[in-house]
């Protein structure tokens, strides 16, 4: 089955080979190495092949074989807890076979070949299956119910089911076509995977982030951008979002960013409990790291990874949460074998089809009915690094045109340590109306409202602080300098939230709520004070309302901040403003 | 492998195409005998059954279609011993102190692998350099890197030195090194290093590469990885942590630059390659620790902005990379203040895993928020009260303003010998000053720490 041809031509991580005639997107093992790649180019009797590992020393005249596969993942049990690079190598099984650093040449396995699984059949001989149904469960981690689906493209009648210990490459299901079934299956990752039926997002992705859950909620299925500056929190947000969300599944890539913040990942997870499950947080994690120094072809490819594994995921009917940081490094790495390839540069270098591929990309996000019928969604979220912090460059204006959520970090924030520094006025959500009646229903009858009022503080505050670099806080009407107070404490109280603090770090929606009412209370009381003639500076030094500052970080957050609210009325009495 | 190949056609700067080879690979080193009798070298950057295409390191003055090529087999590689400590050696790792070739006890690939993201272990040992604001408000940890962003004519060559003669991990003695790549300085800039080193024993644990500013700047795209070459190995073959200085990273990137231009390549922003991001991550991602192993790689750069811009391509790229950044601000030097590190745009992003409890101290990271926090709205308040006077402020925003004044005066403004100690000297003063705020305007610090080390509530409970 395998025909050889050779090499022509080296230069980076572009091969061109002559004497075999691949298929666009066929995988081909390029030199005495084997080194992997990628046909991404045909013209007349040569083909361009991307390589995914480094190319020194590679000579003309070297062997290709042509593997006549596309790009594909490995899916089944086994994946979550994993750690890979771009192209689906396990870098534990890396590691092993090769020492610290990453040699080339080596190939592994995505799924452990000798681990076996519990499989339990849920259908019997004779029952007629098709693409997605289940044909039996793995339990994969304590709270992971992995469902073994039969491949979307095979349906049939079981002739033959098994039950007990098996590999990921046993067979343990038989069609009466002669079809066998194992707990694995391949899926070529840039060919989205099929669903019955793409539905609207109804139900917020809970974050325990308040600025996010409260100004700007992105829904489960939804997609959501992250661009900002170097420094200014994209991958801290990130984190948090994997670490904290009320998702199933975590798929996080690491795509051309820092080794030390995916080992930081590995460390830290596994010793993390999720909210939810109270389990470890990398039972329900699957990681891809194919860090800025590993070759940029695999960087490429390493999303497709992500989402392809997402999507195997969200077809057992699983909510799962898909980071991408950063989506910036991921066009860069287009933009480069673009260039190698000499084709027409559209804005900035990127090919043309950058925009393309960015929409493609969020388009395999979404809320489904999977084919067997089970209701799963994929959230994106993607952090976009513009050069020099300016949004008006390619990837994220391309980016805005696709996304429902826009969460703009701010530089000035992040230099005074205003976290997460995720600027209220230009940041937006979409689906904010959407999820107003969930929010009714789950939160509290008056959440839409008491947000509503904050956000609009918020922006009168923009105007007042226009007028104050003119004339001076001192020269407003004391009903504004109270405005500007309440803004203040939004901000510091409600809106900054430390992501390095053992309690302030997840703030669950109940305690975002009653924190937030708090602050209005004053807000109210203080209004009323106001209006009937109790004097400013009284108002200003109520001590409840400095001690509101801290109530957040409190273990035991209800009785510090019932102790607050109680002291509030108190002095708000002996000030006679009610 | 030795033959010799007379088949130039072309020679455009710093590249040489050549016809007719046996089948070259792909990122060979390459020797050019030149009709003189002298050598060049250089690289093989593209390769086909018909044409090479050869950028030759020291330029290609004096080149022409006699030239032999001759091409090695191998990539190019460093001879790496424990005897580099204490050699000066020029940008392409040939001896310039007069001493020895270094006898090798391994040859390195200068390009290094990738280190698998699996082997690293998260670097979270403090470094205390004796300077607040890096100790205090961006903590340098071992196995990070952390780059100096600064200007022409400020100090940076001064607190880089300081950095080198006064950094350890409190209360260990492990042996380190120090790694130091020069990349396109003046001789002058240099010999400020050199002396520096010598005059405190440094250089005899050190081993220096020199590209300076005459030298040719291709070479220049290989002196960085020389160092992280011998940095790397020091550190693990020889348990060394080891501090790498790389100075002066704009140079390195104009070299690449000019490279890109030189093979008339589509340009990216500002005439830098689009490629910039992934080379410079190819030197940054160099820096770490591995699981297991004692030794550590920690950068400590250079970088001049060019018109002191940060949003200049080089730091741009660099902020992306790095483990943060340490400004130093023009308006401070002006002032006086050495040394003029601006903390609001300096960060350090592996500052949490070093400091707090059992590393520094528990209030470490509050200390420090509130700090920022204040400073940054003190400096706000100066632009202000240019407008309005300082009368129209409230009390608040005075005290505010008056605390931008202590912050520079006492906490940034030090000696350049003076070796702080981070819990004696740098956070106690950054309690003296924030206790000259009002205590309620100190939100991001938690009441116990207030009650500990707040000096008004510690004279009440001692
Ligand atoms: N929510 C937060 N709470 C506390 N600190 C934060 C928070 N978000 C960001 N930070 C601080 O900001 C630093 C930089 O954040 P981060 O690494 O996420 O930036 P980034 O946008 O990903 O930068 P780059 O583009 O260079 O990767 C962190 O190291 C941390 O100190
Ligand atoms: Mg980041």
């Amino acid at each position: 089955m395998e025909v050889k041809g050779e090499i022509y031509r080296v230069a980076g991580p572009v091969v061109t080979i002559t004497g075999i005639k691949p298929k666009m997107y066929d995988v081909v093992k390029v030199g005495h190495e084997g080194l992997m790649g990628e046909v991404i180019r045909i013209v007349g009797d040569k083909a361009t092949v991307q390589v995914y590992e480094d190319t020194s020393g590679i000579k003309p005249g070297e062997p290709v074989v042509n593997t006549g596969m596309s790009l594909s993942v490995e899916l089944g049990p086994g994946l979550l807890e994993s750690i890979y690079d771009g192209i689906q190598r396990p870098l534990k099984v890396l590691q092993e076979q090769m020492g610290d650093f990453i040699q080339r040449g080596v190939t592994a396995n995505g799924l452990d070949r000798d681990r076996k699984w519990d499989f339990k059949p849920t259908v019997s001989g004779g029952d007629s299956v098709k693409g997605g149904d289940v044909i039996g469960v793995v339990q994969e981690t304590t709270n992971i119910e992995h469902k073994i689906m039969v491949p979307p493209t095979v349906s049939g009648t079981v002739n033959e089911i098994k039950k007990g210990k098996f590999t990921v490459d046993e067979t343990v299901c038989v069609l009466s076509d002669g079809t066998e079934l194992q707990m694995m299956q391949k899926w070529s990752v840039r060919e989205p995977r099929p669903v019955s039926k793409k539905l609207m997002p109804t139900k917020p992705l809970i974050t325990g982030q308040r600025i996010l859950d409260g100004l700007f909620p992105v829904a489960k299925g939804g997609t959501a951008a992250i661009p900002g500056p170097f420094g200014s929190g994209k991958t801290v947000t990130q984190q948090q979002l994997a670490k904290w969300s009320d998702t199933d599944i975590v798929v996080y890539i690491g795509c051309g960013e820092r080794g030390n913040e995916m080992a930081d990942v590995l460390n830290e997870f596994p010793e993390l409990e999720d909210p939810k499950t109270g389990r470890p947080l990398m039972e329900r994690t699957v990681l891809i790291a194919n860090t800025s120094n590993m070759p940029v072809a695999a960087r490429e490819a390493s999303v497709y990874t992500g989402i392809t594994i997402a999507e195997y995921y969200r077809d057992m009917g699983y909510d799962v949460s898909l980071m991408a940081d950063s989506t910036s490094r991921w066009a860069e790495s287009m933009r480069e074998i673009s260039s190698r390839l000499e084709e027409m540069p559209g804005e900035e270098g990127y090919p043309a089809y950058l925009s393309a591929r960015l929409s493609e990309f969020y388009e395999r996000a979404g809320a489904v009915h999977s084919l067997a019928g089970f209701d799963g969604s994929i959230t994106v979220i993607g952090a976009v690094s513009p050069p020099g912090g300016d949004f008006s460059e390619p990837v994220t204006q391309n980016t805005l045109r696709i996304v429902k959520v826009f969460w703009a970090l701010d530089a000035k924030l992040s230099q005074r340590r205003h976290f997460p520094s995720i600027n209220w006025l230009s940041s937006y959500s979409l689906y904010t109306n959407g999820l107003a009646d969930w929010f009714t229903e789950n939160v509290a009858p008056d959440w839409i409202y008491i947000r509503d009022n904050a956000m609009d503080l918020l922006q009168q505050e923009s105007e007042l602080q226009e007028i104050v670099q003119l004339v001076g806080s001192d020269a407003l009407p004391e009903d504004q300098q109270l405005t500007l107070e309440i803004t203040r404490m939004i901000r510091e109280y409600f809106l900054q939230q430390n992501a390095f603090h053992p309690v302030d770090t997840f703030c669950p929606f109940d305690k975002q709520y009653k924190l937030l009412k708090a602050i209005s209370k004053y807000g109210e009381m203080a209004n009323a004070a106001l209006e009937s003639g109790v004097p400013m500076s009284d108002i200003m030094s109520v001590e409840s309302k400095d001690d509101l500052a801290k109530v957040k970080f409190e273990e035991d957050f209800e009785p510090a901040l019932n102790v607050v609210l109680t002291k509030m009325d108190e002095e708000f009495a002996k000030l006679g403003g009610k | 492998m030795t033959k010799e190949y007379k088949t130039i056609t072309e020679v455009s700067g710093p590249l040489i195409f050549l016809e007719k080879t046996e089948p070259v690979g792909f990122g060979e080193l390459v020797n050019i005998n030149l009709p003189d009798g002298t050598t060049k070298r250089g690289q093989v950057l593209d390769t086909s059954a018909e044409t090479v295409v050869v950028q030759v390191f020291e330029g290609t003055g004096g080149l022409n279609s006699e030239s032999g090529v001759v091409f090695t087999g191998e990539t190019i590689k460093l001879s790496v011993s424990k005897d580099m400590l204490g050699r000066i050696l020029s940008g392409a790792g040939e001896p310039l102190d007069g001493g020895p070739r270094i006898v090798p006890d391994d040859r390195i690939d200068v390009n290094g692998a990738s280190m698998n993201p699996y082997s690293r272990m998260p670097p979270e040992d403090f470094i205390q350099t004796g300077i607040s604001t890096i100790d205090g408000t961006n903590t340098l940890v071992r196995g990070q890197k952390l780059p100096i962003f600064s200007g022409a004519g400020l100090p940076h060559n001064e607190i880089a030195l300081q950095i080198a003669r006064q950094a350890k991990v409190l209360g260990s003695d492990e042996p380190f090194a120090v790694v130091f790549a020069a990349m396109g300085i003046t001789n002058e800039e240099a010999q400020y290093f050199m002396q520096d080193f010598e005059k405190t024993g440094a250089l005899e644990r050190a081993v220096v590469f020199l590209n300076l500013a005459d030298d040719p700047a291709v070479e220049r795209l290989i002196t960085p990885r020389m160092a992280l070459t011998a940095a790397e190995y020091l550190a693990y073959e020889h348990d060394m942590h080891v501090l790498v200085i790389m100075t002066d990273i704009t140079n390195y990137c104009e070299a690449l630059r000019q490279m890109g231009a030189a093979r008339e390549e589509v340009p990216g922003r500002r005439g830098y390659p689009g490629y910039m991001y992934t080379d410079l991550a190819s030197l940054y991602e160099r820096a770490g620790v591995i699981k297991g192993k004692k030794g550590s790689v920690t950068q400590f750069s250079i970088l001049t902005m060019p018109g002191d811009d940060i949003t200049h391509p080089i730091p741009d790229l660099s902020g992306y990379i790095t483990e943060g950044q340490i400004v130093v601000s023009r308006e401070l030097h002006r002032k006086g203040i050495y040394p003029p590190i601006n903390v609001l745009p300096s960060l350090s992003r592996l500052m949490n895993s070093g400091i707090g409890e059992g590393k520094t101290r528990d209030d470490h990271k509050a200390v420090s928020d509130q700090m920022y926090a204040m400073y940054a709205e003190g400096r706000d308040m100066r632009g202000l009260v240019a407008i309005v006077g300082k009368d129209a402020l409230s009390e608040r925003d005075q005290k505010i303003l008056e605390f931008a004044d202590l912050f520079e005066d006492r906490f940034v403004r030090q000696g350049r010998d003076e070796n702080r100690h981070i819990v004696d000297d740098t956070l106690r003063i950054a309690w003296e000053i924030l206790s000259e705020l009002p205590e309620t305007q100190l939100t991001r610090i938690d009441n116990k720490f207030i009650d500990v080390y707040h000096p008004a509530h510690k004279a009440k409970s001692e």
